[in-house]
């Protein structure tokens, strides 16, 4: 039945700069296997028998980018709900509690639809209401509560946990090597058939977790304005955790639709690092993997974000202390220009030598501290380059301003120093050795190449474009890029008022 | 340089492959409870070779050849807890210049570039009770990186200039430090627990930074800068014996400090029970923290509340996780437990942030399941699955050098026995039941409870009074 490929790479000369780096690098290589699955799920084994332990990432190729407003927040509520156990984890009767969840879910739908009509009774809102808590209830009672943490927990998972990047989610765990059966096992069962129990219960969660990030502070209300402000028609505008009302009405049903669009094997990578045997894994992969139906792929997404025509400013009255942002439409990661790109934010923004630092923080001291966001709020698609200064106490967010737009001007008229690129250069070499050196971090970085760019050696193979980035190639795109009508700027200015009824 | 073949174990991998296609596995389990599991074959835990210099200076080197990378980790006893009064800041601003300020031979913009075009970090920090001097570079610029390492340490500049611009840096910290709620709230509990005037609790105020001159970062350094009160660790590409030569040449020459009376750092052990609460209007939560003194590491009872802890909140199965977050949705971040810290006590806690319009509900939840430590103490299951999954995860202690390095150095840095982690599985292993729960009521107190919110004013589902006098915090910044 299993009809899969097998692909077995040995040295690739990689990393002519770095002798003794590209024998290491090469060994990584030399010790990576891809096998993907008749479904289509690949996977990416690598050998690394360090300690006797391993880490698992399965990147799905779906995220927020994927919703439309009425079901914003989705994405992620999913991630959350992939933690619930499935028909053998989590419940003490599966026969009675499938009954149970489905007799809640019409019940809620009554309810939602009455809650949204145009002019809702409120009597009848009050009966529907007491009927979903009731069914609410009487599910809650077929729940082993958090079952699948308690396994993980039990047999010495670490690193149990998700995240929801704005075109990704990502699940990841750390376990000894002993326990490969048993993440093949949980991981194949949550992917195959997810139970999508205490579904309501975990929103209200999530609306807190939307209250507690993304409301909670001056500094996460301004990057969500700019990012509605920045992008005019790509669904990157949309606050990855959803908007409030959104999160109130979104349905198990949507989550399940959701899951059965994006969740096709196809659309997902699992990449497994540490002290695993690609052969003896396999035949446990085949076995509990193979058995998912293959799902046809996920319709791709149709908007493209349009030029910007007009420069855009969000000017955030709020009582924290002033911060000023300034962001760029630049392409996606898979665009030739993404070293170039690499290269202008490093120089731009890393380390004490950038030129940001520089002069807003070392020398006009104007600035306390500037860094930059590569890639907001993804890479996959068309984003932003965007730079965040914190104005020093009493400084007017004008002059941060004035002194921030030389320096990026000064980019687009004037080549960069040869030390500048050569910097760039060795620091781009150092941080992908450096990110070698966790099993967990190579097979997040591993699965999340192969879904970008089809193969995971172009995590490898970038440091040769990187190479190939000159003056002329910054100067270029700086100067397309650095325009006024390119550009969002976001800013807080501190509201007076506020500040003295908070007593700060 | 060394070049490197490809690892044996790859070669015989591939013939067997060839030669043996996989055999079909057993059938698929049903259940988990189906699955068997081989035993994780034996594993030898990397052990540092630890060497004192004659000037004291305690080094510990572990070779780890796997890329070609190293690392050098300085411990020094740089505490801010150490701040002397009116110039709390002077620790973190000192390490802060100790690597922003230059080297006498290497001037600060100098000293930037030179290790930036290697691709290499070099970075000091002061945090509450030690200060740590890391290094991260590649391995074929080691000897001269551990060189200028050694003039940060030894021969900082202190370049005044510098010193202005980290300065600026940490005043606007402090007008900032009201921006974020949890700031706001882990900073106002250390004082109810601490004390105001703890060492523990102290923190940087606008004049307190303005007093400290850079005269004071060099006192600073010659005082608290000397071999005999540093732990310094490497671990990477490099073989043991020439690094111990280098680090002999670097420092074996440094002379031992002036031996330092035992300083004493103060911190109230009565608890303040009752409920303060701090106004933030900007906010659409409350966050919680409730608590007071936890324990030191040497404590007797240090293993039952490791076991405890994770009885709490150490799993998303736990029960603050299970019954506020799971259950009742009232919270996205919650947990609780008695933290620990090597030579004074850490803070016992539940923390959780939750709509205000649920505080008080939230408030109850998290005193109900301090009181349900008693009326429901926990059960030899709960216990059990605790102590099984510590053990279990065990490993992931030594899985990397980098790890088992820096635990080394922090247990020689607090006079630890480097046995620790034997003796900590070992701990875990001996745990009782009735341990557990002698444990929780002896380090957990709900009656003595300081219950801290940081929210908004209006909104609230229940009064704060419901649950003690309460204090309003003033925190304007002075």
């Amino acid at each position: 039945m299993s009809r899969h490929r097998l692909v077995r790479l040995f040295l690739i000369t990689l990393l002519l700069a770095l002798p003794a780096a590209a024998q290491d690098l090469a060994s990584f290589e030399a010790r990576t296997t891809v096998h993907k699955l008749a479904n289509g799920w690949t996977f990416l084994i690598v050998e690394r028998p360090v300690a006797p332990v391993f880490s698992f990432a399965t990147v799905a190729d779906v995220g927020p980018a994927q919703e439309v407003p009425g079901i914003t927040g989705l994405a992620h509520m999913f991630e959350h709900m992939a933690f619930k156990g499935g028909p053998t984890v989590g419940t003490r009767d599966w026969e009675g509690e499938k009954k149970a969840l489905d007799a809640l879910e019409a019940a809620y739908q009554a309810w939602q639809a009455e809650r949204l009509s145009t002019r809702p009774d409120p009597k009848k809102l009050e009966t529907l209401q007491a009927a979903f808590r009731s069914r609410q209830e009487e599910a809650a009672r077929f729940v082993v509560r958090n079952e699948l943490d308690d396994i993980l927990f039990r047999e010495g998972g670490i690193d149990v946990n998700a995240s929801t990047g704005a075109d990704a989610t990502r699940y990841y765990c750390s376990l000894p090597s002993n326990k490969v059966e048993l993440f093949a096992f949980l991981e194949s069962e949550r992917f195959a058939h997810p139970v999508l129990r205490e579904f309501y219960e975990e929103r209200d969660v999530v609306q807190e977790e939307r209250r507690q990030r993304r409301e909670g502070s001056g500094f996460s209300r301004l990057v969500e304005q700019l990012l509605i402000t920045a992008f005019q028609a790509h669904s990157y505008k949309q606050p990855g955790i959803g908007y409030m009302s959104d999160l109130q009405s979104i349905t198990i049903t949507d989550a399940e639709k959701f899951f059965q669009t994006y969740y096709a094997p196809s659309n997902l990578i699992t990449a497994i690092v540490g002290d695993v045997q690609a052969r003896t894994l396999i035949p446990i992969l085949e076995k509990y993997f193979g058995r998912i139906p293959a799902r046809p792929a996920p319709p791709p997404l149709r908007t493209v974000e349009p030029p910007q025509i007009a420069e855009k400013i969000v000017i955030l009255e709020d009582p924290a202390q002033p911060l000023y942002l300034e962001a760029y439409h630049k392409p996606s990661a898979t665009h030739p220009d993404a070293p170039v790109w690499d290269a202008i934010d490093d120089i731009l923004a890393n380390g004490r030598t950038a030129r940001l630092y520089r002069s807003l923080v070392r020398d006009q001291k104007l600035a306390v501290d500037v860094q930059s966001y590569s890639s907001l709020p993804g890479k996959k698609y068309p984003n932003l380059w965007t730079v965040l200064a914190t104005p020093a106490v009493g400084v007017p967010t004008e002059q941060v301003q004035a002194t921030l737009r030389a320096e990026l001007d000064r980019l687009r008229r004037e080549d960069v120093t040869p030390e500048e690129l050569a910097r760039f250069k060795a620091r781009a070499r150092a941080s992908l050795l450096r990110g070698l050196r966790s099993n967990l971090g190579l097979a997040v970085q591993l699965a999340d190449t192969q879904r970008l760019y089809g193969d995971w050696r172009e995590l490898f193979r970038s440091l040769d474009r990187v190479e190939k980035v000159t003056p002329a190639d910054l100067r270029r795109v700086a100067g397309e890029a650095f325009r006024g009508t390119n550009r969002t700027v976001g800013m807080i200015v501190t509201s007076v008022a506020d500040k003295k009824e908070n007593g700060r | 340089m060394k070049t490197r073949a490809l690892p044996p174990v790859l070669v015989v991998f591939y013939v067997l492959f060839v030669l043996s296609p996989p055999t079909p596995a057993a059938a698929q389990a049903a259940r988990v409870d189906e699955l068997r599991y081989p035993p994780l074959h034996d594993f030898q835990i990397p052990q540092p070779e630890r060497v004192v210099l004659d000037n004291g200076l305690v080094v510990m080197l572990l070779e780890d050849h796997e890329l070609p990378l190293v690392e050098a980790t300085a411990l020094v006893r740089i505490g801010s807890r150490l701040d002397p009064p009116g110039k709390t800041g002077l620790a973190e601003l000192g390490a802060d210049v100790l690597r922003a300020g230059g080297t006498e031979r290497m001037p600060s913009d100098q000293l930037d570039l030179w290790l930036e075009s290697r691709a290499a970090s070099l970075e000091a920090i002061a945090e509450r009770d030690q200060g740590r001097v890391t290094l991260s570079a590649l391995a074929q610029d080691f000897p001269e990186v551990l060189r200028v390492f050694a003039d940060v340490l030894r021969r900082p500049a202190f370049d005044p200039s510098r010193l202005e611009v980290m300065r600026n840096q940490a005043v606007a910290d402090v007008a900032r430090q009201n921006d974020q709620p949890d700031e706001i709230l882990f900073r106002e509990f250390a004082k109810l627990v601490y004390g105001p005037d703890s060492p523990y609790a102290s923190q940087q105020t606008l004049a307190s930074l303005r007093a400290i001159r850079r005269e004071d970062l060099v006192q600073w350094h010659r005082q608290l800068f000397h071999p005999d009160g540093i732990v310094l660790g490497l671990v990477g590409d490099f073989r043991k014996e020439d690094a111990l030569r280098l680090v002999r040449e670097l420092f074996g020459d440094w002379p031992r400090g002036p031996q330092a009376a035992h300083p004493d750092f103060p911190y109230r052990t009565q608890s303040t029970p009752g409920v303060f609460w701090v106004e933030k209007n900007d906010v659409a939560q409350s966050n919680l923290l409730l608590g007071h003194l936890g324990i030191r590491k040497d404590d007797p009872d240090f293993y039952a509340v490791e076991v405890l802890n994770y009885v709490l909140s150490g799993s998303f199965a736990a029960r603050l996780i299970n019954e506020v977050r799971s259950r009742k949705g009232l919270a996205y971040s919650v947990e609780g437990g008695v933290d620990s810290a090597w030579d004074h006590p850490g803070f016992a806690y539940f923390y959780a942030t939750t709509k205000t319009a649920t505080t008080g509900a939230a408030i109850q939840a998290l005193l109900d399941e301090a009181r349900g430590l008693a009326t429901r103490p926990p059960t030899e299951k709960e216990v059990e699955t605790a102590r099984q999954g510590l053990l279990a995860r065990f490993v992931f202690n030594v899985d990397s050098k980098r790890k088992v390095l820096a635990r080394q150095l922090a247990l020689e840095s607090f006079g630890y026995p480097l046995d620790w982690l034997s003796r900590y599985r070992a701990g875990l292993e001996a745990v009782t039941v009735e341990q557990v729960r002698a444990a929780a009521l002896r380090h957990l107190r709900p009656e003595e409870f300081s219950i801290l919110v940081v929210g908004p004013a209006e909104g609230r589902d229940r009064p704060l009074t419901d649950f003690g006098k309460v204090t309003p915090v003033d925190v304007t910044i002075k």
